[in-house]
């Protein structure tokens, strides 16, 4: 005897079920017709991310700005005008529409130097993310691919500098070279250093055992061409995510030198040697603190969104 | 217990020799005379320059130098402040309760709204407050925290005028240093509004300083929970008609505790890096402001010294933390 209830429900999950089979085959063949591109599913993944959307989206208007400083700053950085010294931002009593964001103690437009700034900070955090990508890679690479005494000589150095804080390494590291803006490019680098060269040893680690290199091997290819072609590309995913905060790493720690003095020196216009000159106004003048935080809270905002949105896009484990 | 301990131990040995190697560096790699820079522009005669670089041990080969400077380090011994002419050790002892006092407050007060912010955010999965905490946390950790120390300042000192902008205690308050933490030397002593004014100097730096740390515990604390809230155990406790707040707190929270233990130990280097910039912005007397202020008179001896004490105490406590972390978790103790 059936049930009429449990009889109806069968015929809805039924339908349900033809419905679904129905949409999974019209998925498969489409997918048989034109199989994603790899971009494409990365792309369909990070844009369901809105924040890291939000991330991608200032740091490409932040990039613009820096290339386009030179065009578009109404002013020149390090115009000095005594006369309209700290105006307040336009919409002040007191401001007018020609500093939009006011000027600093000098009479220099807040805007204009926030501008070139960006251009100093992105350009910092690219030399960095450059030379310990290309430096840790290169390290993580041989560490995890020859092993024994390289490894262990390596990894115990990159401990050695994990041991010590960054900023404070970072300051170690400038003391020695001097203090400028070069200078802690170079710190900041080492100091970042470790993270790329433990995320490749550990990819190289993986990899390394798995069939297609052992058939590459048997193939003949050289020790080289085993790191560099067959190896390391596989390795790239948790790399460009690492390199993506290393970028936010890198411009927050350059501001941090530049706030104590140590990193890129007045007159240039780097955001945090921007608030170092700013400090004794904190109780009179905003907005000369202000703005240049907000742009260094901002930018290191957007590059950690847009790292954390490629993490999961990049991720295997996070799709479904 | 004891293999795992002392194994664990032997690891501290190559990183204080490589932070050693690092400030014998800082002063062996600065372009320039030593001797000359003591002198400064006075400048100085041939023969008491050499007198000086014996005296010194600078004309000895790098390897003994090394030797000397390392023994000298392990026994405390690392040399006098060129700008005060006190030994190094002595300034640094001095100035670390003040620092000291500042972490404490800082790691406590990022413990006790991290934890509890991220097991709301991760019981109220997906909902606006979840998402709230994500912000705010994420915004913390992009923070540059010498601007929010400076705009604090700026609101809470200047607009509201609720809390000082700089030092430790009112200056109009006399009191004997016994310990050198304020707060407790506050008590101690009899004066009135003592220990109010050692709260007041405290809360803003304390905040600075503890902002990072609340950004990646509230953010370690939701993760961890959201993982063991998909457990068995907890769907059985569920199950059994356990209260929801006792499935949260008793079986859920315990367990995510020991990841966020870990992250918690591993905020002393963030916590000290941030006491360097915080205690330049607040004028707080610590090891940081002294250090930075050391670069500043280029007094090598200071910076050289400050350095490798600062590192000595975070390789010391990641120790402790590792060591304990073995014993609240077994399984770490028996892996290779």
């Amino acid at each position: 005897m059936t049930d009429p209830m449990s009889q109806a429900t069968d015929t809805t999950s039924e339908l349900v079920l033809s419905e679904e089979a129905r949409i999974a085959l019209e998925a498969e063949s489409a997918h048989l017709a034109a199989p994603p591109h790899p971009l494409a599913e990365f792309w369909k993944y990070f844009s369901g991310n809105k924040g890291a959307v939000a991330g991608l989206a200032f740091i490409i208007l932040i990039a613009l700005v820096a290339l386009l400083a030179p065009w578009i700053a109404p002013y020149s950085p390090f115009a000095q005008n005594v006369p309209e010294a700290k105006m307040p931002p336009a919409w002040v009593t007191g401001g007018t529409w020609s500093h939009l964001l006011g000027t600093d103690a000098l009479g220099r437009d807040i805007l204009t130097r926030i501008m070139f700034g960006a251009r100093l900070s992105l350009m910092m955090g690219l030399v960095v993310v450059t030379i310990s990508l290309i430096l840790g890679v290169s390290l993580g690479l041989l560490a995890g691919f020859l092993r024994g005494w390289v490894d262990v000589v390596i990894m115990r150095l990159m401990d050695v500098i994990l041991s010590v804080p960054s900023l404070l390494l970072a300051i170690a590291i400038v003391a020695i070279l001097g203090p400028g803006l070069e200078n802690a490019i170079y710190a900041i680098a080492v100091v970042v250093l470790p993270h790329y060269t433990r995320l490749t040893r550990a990819a190289t680690l993986t990899e390394a055992t798995k069939d297609y290199v052992t058939a590459s091997r048997v193939a003949g290819a050289s020790r080289f061409r085993l790191m560099v072609h067959v190896i390391l590309p596989n390795c790239v995913a948790p790399l460009i995510v690492q390199a993506t905060l290393g970028f936010s790493t890198a411009i927050l720690d350059a501001a941090s030198l530049g706030f104590l003095g140590l990193g890129a020196q007045p007159p240039q216009p780097e955001w945090g040697t921007m608030l170092s000159e700013a400090r004794e106004f904190v109780l009179s003048h905003w907005w000369i603190v202000t703005f240049p935080g907000l742009a260094i809270l901002t930018t290191v905002l957007a590059f950690n969104l847009m790292g954390d949105g490629l993490r999961d896009a990049l991720d295997p484990r996070m799709k479904r | 217990m004891i293999s795992f301990v002392l194994r664990r131990a032997l690891l501290v040995i190559p990183a204080f020799i490589g932070v050693t190697l690092l400030t014998f560096a800082l002063v062996h790699l600065i372009p320039g005379d030593p001797v000359l820079m003591l002198a400064g522009e006075r400048g100085i005669s041939v023969e008491r320059h050499a007198e000086l670089m014996t005296q010194l041990g600078l004309d000895q080969p790098l390897w003994l130098q090394y030797a000397t400077y390392l023994g000298n380090a392990i026994q405390g011994n690392l040399g006098k402040s060129i700008v005060t002419h006190r030994p190094v050790t002595e300034e640094f002892l001095t100035l670390f309760p003040a620092t000291l006092e500042l972490s404490f407050c800082a790691i406590t007060f990022a413990i006790l709204l991290g934890i509890p912010a991220g097991v709301l955010a991760a019981v109220k999965r997906g909902t606006i407050l979840d998402h709230g905490v994500m912000v705010v946390s994420l915004t913390g950790y992009s923070m540059p925290i010498f601007w929010w120390g400076l705009l604090l300042i700026m609101l809470v000192s200047g607009i509201l005028g609720w809390t000082p902008v700089s030092g430790r205690m009112d200056p109009t308050i006399w009191m004997d240093s016994v310990t050198g933490f304020m707060l407790i030397d506050s008590l101690l002593t009899k004066e009135p509004g003592a220990f109010s004014s050692a709260i007041r100097h405290l809360i803003l730096p304390s905040l600075v300083v503890g902002t990072i740390p609340l950004a990646v515990i509230a953010r370690m604390t939701r993760s961890a929970m959201l993982e063991v809230l998909g457990e068995d155990y907890v769907r059985t406790a569920r199950a059994k008609g356990v209260s929801p707040l006792k499935v949260v707190m008793v079986h859920a929270l315990r367990n995510a505790l020991i990841p966020v233990i870990t992250v918690i130990g591993l905020q002393t280097g963030v916590l000290l890096a941030g006491a360097i910039l915080t205690e330049t912005i607040f004028a707080w007397p610590g090891v940081g402001k002294w250090l930075v202020e050391s670069i500043g008179r280029r007094d090598y001896p200071a910076v050289q010294g400050g350095i490798l004490l600062i590192a000595t105490v975070v390789i010391l406590v990641n120790l402790l933390v590792d060591v304990l972390y073995g014993v609240v978790n077994p399984r770490i103790r028996y892996r290779r």
